[in-house]
């Protein structure tokens, strides 16, 4: 089992309510012999004020406030058994809409009674007795719904694609191979609330005529593959999944496959060739998958927050999700809100929300009172969003307007000690290192950007780099094979676009305003402000910092490494950066 | 010391397990790792002639994902997020403090066999970056200056 976290907010030096609390806990776990399976952590700051003594689980984000010694066998009981303590929630004051999260850390996931008990598997029962598989794709068209993988393609169309495609042999197959390397939402559905994406498949599979499915999961979430796993058995022994579910005609099974650590198999192409066993490359498309995929039979592929809507909807109608959200993009959207954001944490709001108030009223604003620079959505294939468009309201067709896309869920919030040319440095060296190097754009290309992004983050850049970086990426956009080639420089092109001028810093003043790119900073000892107390000269790595107690100290510049440990150190910050 | 890439054991039963799915290599090989940290070299060889598919072929899988190791991992495997939120907050330099320390790479292991060093992306608590996870222990807001005390922690146990 995975282990909890229950992280204390530290109140300070001063107080030990913290260290008794921590020992509270810490009695409490021993009580039930749980000592193996929850880890007590102090944090500085949980971002949450004047709420009393707060405590937060991890992984599943669970805020509980005002706690006092009464509370605490209580929670750690719950923590124990996965439940959650709705009386002491931190209440968000822009309400979320719980849709696709709806049963996240509100049922036993690995209880499927708890699962029927919010109208589980009723919406598959509709389905199979009073609907044929048209009208169920044309109730999908209904609602509204699109992909919520990244690219945002209806839903219902993919779905009649492939139920309009020749061949009795058909397969499902969700996408749980979640890439972005910020985001984690996937795998909360898949470990909070598993049968719901099953029971999705499951509807997808009537509605196209698939008598298979797979669900792909990343390696890397052990505990999202063992959910799945509990939850498939308990669906076949309830007579949910394989041959005539609930006595209709409908036969449906489900299998998992795992990935194997390869950001580009969340392609479709290159996912079906990962499911064939073959390495993770993608096709050319067309055909499209819905005409030719898993083994050259038409196939659908949907991400797992798309396919944890779809009981909802049958539940409630396509006509209620549909009410929900803006005019192109309806229903909700979960984000994962992290970087500089005071809590940090899974989100899930009407689609129409504006960006500043899930960073501001559910996010609590800006860690360390800092200003916010820019929002960055979509991961590697995505863009920032800069201060001055803060109000846009999320959907599809808004962000990508600014330049960036909604992506698969990641929310980073970025303040002014973040350098703009060090995160497109950032997301592009991953679309470097995760290329699979099979056409020449994206294998070329990219590495060619990420050399110029270094030689401007080095001080070595030229005006004209800025146009190269351009060019390059329009042959990329335009002649990458598959979209992770297409997309990479999509972090490049719009902090281009918003934020030129910090390009320009870096390369015509050779300044980097947030002091990231080592290069272009410096350390020096304000004699003023120095107290000649010798802490820098003892942890600089190199020997940089000389002189004496009596005429101070200097760093010799030729040596520094601007590792900036000597700033960190100092207690009198008498070390400048500049 | 020199490192154990060879293996003994039979794995006949895994292939049968799989024999009638389809595009099972990768699967076999997931339980493979399960079983011995890593893909000996041996027991590739054994699954080519079992599977009937050429050696070059599993090995043209195995080099393809990351996943997949073709050395021993070290007896305690540091594992740093590199996944944005910890990037921002810091990470890099946690990265390199502990290659410093250790004197190893990412992706290598340490001469005595003690400690492995992996990047990783987002481990899902990203309120707590930068984060690291020693054989499943989470140490989160990790400050540069802590990472000699995490890790001495390690070699005195051993
Ligand atoms: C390089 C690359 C990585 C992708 N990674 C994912 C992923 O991790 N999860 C996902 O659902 N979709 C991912 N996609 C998008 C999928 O290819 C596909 O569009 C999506 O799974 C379709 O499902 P949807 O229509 O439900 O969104 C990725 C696409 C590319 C090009
Ligand atoms: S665009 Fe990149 S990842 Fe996609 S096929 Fe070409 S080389 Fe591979
Ligand atoms: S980015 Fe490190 S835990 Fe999410």
């Amino acid at each position: 089992m995975e282990k909890k976290v229950i992280l204390i907010k530290d109140t300070g030096f001063k107080s030990d309510t913290t260290r008794d609390i921590q020992s509270l806990f810490l009695k409490a776990i021993r009580d039930i012999g749980a000592e193996e399976s929850i880890q007590i952590v102090r944090a500085a700051d949980l971002g949450i004020y004047n709420q009393g003594v707060v405590v937060k689980i991890l992984p599943d984000n669970t805020v509980y406030t005002h706690i006092n010694s009464d509370n605490i066998d209580q929670i750690v009981k719950a923590v124990h058994k996965g439940e959650v303590l709705e009386n002491l929630l931190l209440k968000d004051r822009v309400e979320q809409t719980r849709i696709v999260l709806r049963n996240c850390g509100v049922i036993d996931p690995e209880n499927i009674e708890e699962y029927f008990s919010k109208g589980g598997y009723t919406s598959i029962a509709k389905c199979l007795f009073d609907l044929t598989p048209a009208k169920v794709i044309k109730e999908m068209k209904k609602s509204g719904l699109r992909g919520r993988g990244g690219a945002g393609f209806p839903t219902w169309m993919k779905w009649s694609f492939a139920a309009n495609s020749f061949g009795d042999e058909k397969y499902v197959i969700c996408n749980a191979d979640e890439g972005d390397p910020g985001a984690y939402m996937d795998r909360s559905v898949l470990e909070g609330d598993p049968h719901s994406v099953i029971e999705g498949m499951t509807i997808a599979g009537y509605a196209i005529g698939a008598k298979h499915g797979y669900f792909y999961i990343r390696a890397e979430y052990p505990l999202a593959i063992e959910r799945v796993e509990n939850a498939l058995k308990q669906a076949y022994e309830r007579g949910l999944l394989g041959k005539n579910i609930l006595g209709s005609d409908f036969s449906f099974d489900l299998e998992i496959r795992l990935g194997a650590g390869a950001f580009v198999c969340g392609e479709e192409t290159a996912l079906i060739a990962s499911i064939e066993g073959k390495r993770g490359t993608p096709n050319p498309r067309p055909p499209y998958p819905t005409d030719s995929g898993l083994w050259k039979k038409p196939s659908i592929i949907n991400n797992v927050e798309t396919l944890a809507n779809i009981s909802a909807i049958f539940q409630k109608g396509g006509d209620w999700f549909s009410s929900i959200g803006t005019e192109k993009s309806k229903g909700t959207k979960v984000f994962a809100v992290t970087g500089k954001v005071k809590n940090s944490g899974l989100v899930e709001i009407a689609m129409g929300t504006s960006i500043k108030d899930i960073v501001y009223n559910i996010g609590g604003g800006v860690l360390n009172e800092k200003q916010l620079v820019a929002v960055q959505t979509g991961g590697p294939s995505g863009g920032v969003i800069p201060k001055k468009h803060l109000d846009t309201p999320v959907s599809y067709e808004h962000l990508q307007e600014l330049g960036s896309i909604m992506g698969s869920g990641g929310m980073i919030v970025m303040d002014e000690d973040d350098c703009m040319v060090d995160i497109s440095k950032f997301y592009l060296k991953f679309c470097v290192d995760e290329s699979c190097g099979k056409c020449a754009p994206c294998r070329i290309g990219g590495y060619q950007m990420l050399s110029i992004l270094n030689k401007i983050s080095e001080g070595e850049g030229e005006l004209e780099d800025m146009d190269k970086l351009h060019r390059i990426s329009q042959a990329m956009q335009k002649a990458s094979l598959c979209a992770l080639g297409q997309t990479a420089p999509n972090p490049v092109i719009s902090t281009l676009r918003y934020f030129e001028d910090e390009y320009k810093q870096h390369i015509i003043d050779k300044k980097c305003r947030a002091g990231k790119c080592s290069k272009l900073i410096q350390y020096t000892i304000n004699p003023d402000k120095c107290k000649r107390c010798r802490l820098c000269v003892t942890n600089c790595p190199v020997s940089a910092i000389t002189g004496d107690r009596e005429h101070g100290y200097t760093i010799d510049q030729e040596k520094c490494i601007r590792c900036g440990r000597c700033f960190e150190v100092c207690k009198f910050e008498a070390i400048a950066r500049v | 010391m020199e490192q154990n890439t060879t293996a003994t054991g039979d794995v006949s039963f895994l292939v049968e397990k799989w024999r009638d799915k389809k595009g099972s290599l990768i699967m076999i090989l997931h339980e493979i790792q399960n079983h011995y940290g890593f893909v000996p070299r041996d027991i590739s060889l054994q699954l080519s002639k079992l599977l009937d598919v050429p050696l070059a072929r599993i090995y043209e899988v195995i080099t393809f994902y990351n996943y997949f190791k073709l050395d021993p991992p070290g007896k305690y495997t540091i594992s740093v997020c590199l996944g944005t939120a910890c990037y921002l907050k810091g990470a890099p330099e946690i990265v390199d403090e502990i290659k410093n320390l250790l004197n190893i790479e990412e992706g290598q292991t340490t001469e005595d066999g003690l400690f492995h060093l992996d990047v990783v992306r987002c481990l899902g608590c990203c309120g707590l970056a930068p984060v690291m996870m020693i054989n499943g222990q989470i140490y989160g807001k990790v400050k540069r200056s802590e990472v000699v005390d995490i890790l001495s922690r390690y070699k005195k146990e051993d």
